[in-house]
């Protein structure tokens, strides 16, 4: 056992005495967390828009208000004509031109139709659809309000966004950042510090010792599991008091299962490692092979329901994907282990594979 | 001079194959304790393959191998603890200072942080590596590493220690230092088992086997060979031995 902490200590040396380790182990959370909670973000606040009245009565001038006045919209313009619009796009700062077709009051009331458009820059495609659904709840509502036109029984639902009621853009990195970054550090960090001992021909001086195999392995991957877990920890506590995004479940079981995301992780790396003697490769591989797909198919950033079919299949082997519903049904949603078990046996399911994969691989290995 | 001695290492009709391919081919050969044996060979000849066995690191296909005194069948265990290993890569740690290198294989074999300390001193001492002690191996000359490495891998006082061609890369002068250091270590009662490119090293070793595809093709003491193929120096023994297929 002592022999065992020795080579644990070592261990730490290595990593300690590497800055650039350093840095990806710690500056990574933070900076990817402060990255994608600012800069990506799907909130639309203070869009500038352009207004088209041909009207410019008490109706369309009180509505015109009510837009502006929701927080989303910034009134850049007056237009005064048809020609100005597609100018106005082309400028660029513009995102949505609304129009207001003339006796805009005089025919609400007389036929009880009246024309508005509402034309968004598609050019930027996903928020011209939120800008011109935010434009069209507004008008509806208040159109509602003055009940007039001939839908006096109409039905209006009241939407309420349940778990994340401002639809802010971290609920949603916070988890995916979570399952991205201990990937990375666990199965990124476990291969290349197993492959240099490989390319430093230091493993065979180890595999002669009197250490077994299982000491060598499980002792190269005890530091990381510490230093990924903290990580886990930093990303959930910037996520609180940086972002505001809530921890309503219990926190140990949402700890537990970073645990286990982080065991399943390292028992990757360390199967890449028995793969490949290369650093390089063990670096490629764990990039290429788990990083996009954490990032695409996990439905992290794009939701799963919506790829084709075959996709979808492959998202399901995909453990991060796991992880991220767990994180966000114990964070978000405030579940218990009765919501997250199938998930968490999926999870168990893959360490076990992978590891058992390892071990058969590393046998093969010690001989030629 | 080992021949009344204990055997150290026994080795009887060892065979490996890799498929079809038969990389030790009814290897026979014994070492007596204390004694420096060379293992000479070209490069694919099946060295490195039969090493690996017998530093535990690969089962053979058939034969049956004893090392220092176990039967690398069943005793792996008690003979990892008995034996020491250095590659031709000196294999320490880039990052770790001299004292830490030491310290860590040291510990690895189970040294007590008394013993440790104590070895480490001496070690350091005789190498005159005092002045580096806190040094980062990667900022010390290459023949130090040498050394640091070779007394590392006897830092536990095996009875063997298998040498992968340790003077590779190194200059004249440095390896016959370093040779002044098999020497003490074979005196301390080490059994030396080393391999190498450089037919004058195999003149220091008390005897030398010679293999050619696999086969051990001549074994005995340098001088002896020598006089056996009428030639003046291992070098012609050895391009004499190699080239005849």
């Amino acid at each position: 056992m002592k022999r065992f902490w020795g080579f644990v200590v070592k261990e730490f040396y290595h990593i300690f005495r590497d800055y650039r380790t350093l840095l990806i182990l710690f500056g990574m959370p933070a900076v990817q967390l402060l990255l994608f909670g600012y800069v990506i973000t799907n909130e639309i606040k203070n869009a500038r828009i352009a207004v088209l009245d041909l009207s410019k009565d008490e109706v369309t001038r009180k509505i015109t208000e009510k837009i502006v006045s929701s927080g989303y919209f910034l009134l850049e313009k007056n237009l005064t004509g048809y020609h100005e619009i597609e100018e106005s796009f082309k400028q660029g700062n513009i995102k949505m031109v609304i129009v207001y077709g003339a006796e805009f009051s005089g025919n609400l009331q007389k036929k009880g139709v009246a024309d508005i458009q509402i034309l968004g820059d598609a050019s930027d495609p996903n928020t011209a659809n939120i800008l011109v659904n935010y434009a069209r709840g507004i008008v509806n509502n208040y159109l509602v309000s003055l009940n007039v036109g001939d839908i006096p029984a109409m039905v209006v639902p009241e939407v309420r966004m349940q778990y994340n009621p401002e639809l802010k853009g971290v609920y949603m990195f916070v988890p995916g950042i979570m399952a991205m970054l201990l990937m990375l550090i666990s199965a990124l960090m476990t291969s290349i510090s197993i492959t240099r001992e490989k390319e430093l021909g230091t493993m065979e001086l180890l595999l002669v010792s009197p250490l077994r195999p299982v000491q060598i392995i499980v002792g190269k991957v005890i530091p990381y599991v510490l230093l990924a877990f903290i990580d886990a920890c930093i990303i959930i506590l910037m996520g609180k008091y940086v972002f505001n995004v809530p921890v309503e479940g219990n926190i140990l079981l949402l700890l537990m299962e970073a645990f286990l995301y982080i065991v399943m992780a390292l028992s990757l790396g360390i199967l890449i490692s028995c793969i490949t003697n290369s650093q390089q490769i063990a670096m490629t591989m764990s990039l290429l092979a788990l990083m996009l797909p954490t990032i695409l198919l996990s439905g992290f950033i794009f939701p799963v329901e919506n790829m084709p079919v075959i996709l979808q299949w492959l998202c399901r082997i995909m453990p991060p994907k796991y992880f991220i519903t767990i994180v966000k049904a114990i964070m978000l949603k405030g579940n218990g282990l009765l919501y997250v078990w199938k998930e968490t046996l999926i999870l168990i399911g893959f360490t076990t594979i992978f590891i058992l994969l390892s071990v058969k691989k590393f046998n093969v290995r010690l001989e030629p | 001079m080992a021949e009344e001695k204990e055997n150290m290492i026994v080795v009887k009709e060892l065979v490996k194959k890799f498929g079809n391919f038969v990389a030790n081919d009814h290897l026979t050969f014994e070492v007596g304790k204390g004694e420096v044996f060379g293992f000479l060979g070209a490069n694919g000849a099946g060295k490195t393959t039969a090493i690996r066995i017998l530093c535990g690191l690969s089962y053979p296909t058939s034969g049956l191998v004893n090392v220092a005194g176990f039967d690398i069948y069943t005793e792996r265990e008690n003979i990892k603890r008995n034996i020491g290993y250095m590659s031709q890569r000196f294999s320490l740690y880039d990052d770790l200072t001299v004292y830490e290198n030491i310290r860590f294989y040291a510990g690895i074999y189970g040294l007590s942080r008394n013993e440790i300390r104590e070895r480490a001193d001496i070690l350091m001492q005789k190498l005159n590596l005092d002045e580096a002690r806190n040094k980062l191996i990667r900022d010390i000359p290459l023949g130090w590493k040498q050394k640091l490495a070779f007394s590392v891998a006897i830092i536990h006082d095996p009875r063997i220690v298998f040498l992968d061609e340790p003077t590779g890369g190194v200059d004249p002068i440095t390896r016959r230092n370093f040779w002044n250091l098999i020497f003490e270590a074979s005196r301390n009662g080490i059994t030396v088992f080393v391999t190498t490119h450089y037919m004058d090293e195999a003149e220091y070793c008390d005897r030398v086997s010679i293999m050619v595809d696999g086969r051990i093709v001549a074994m005995d003491k340098p001088a002896m060979l020598k006089e056996q193929y009428g030639v003046v120096n291992m070098n012609e023994v050895f391009l004499k031995l190699a080239r005849v297929k």
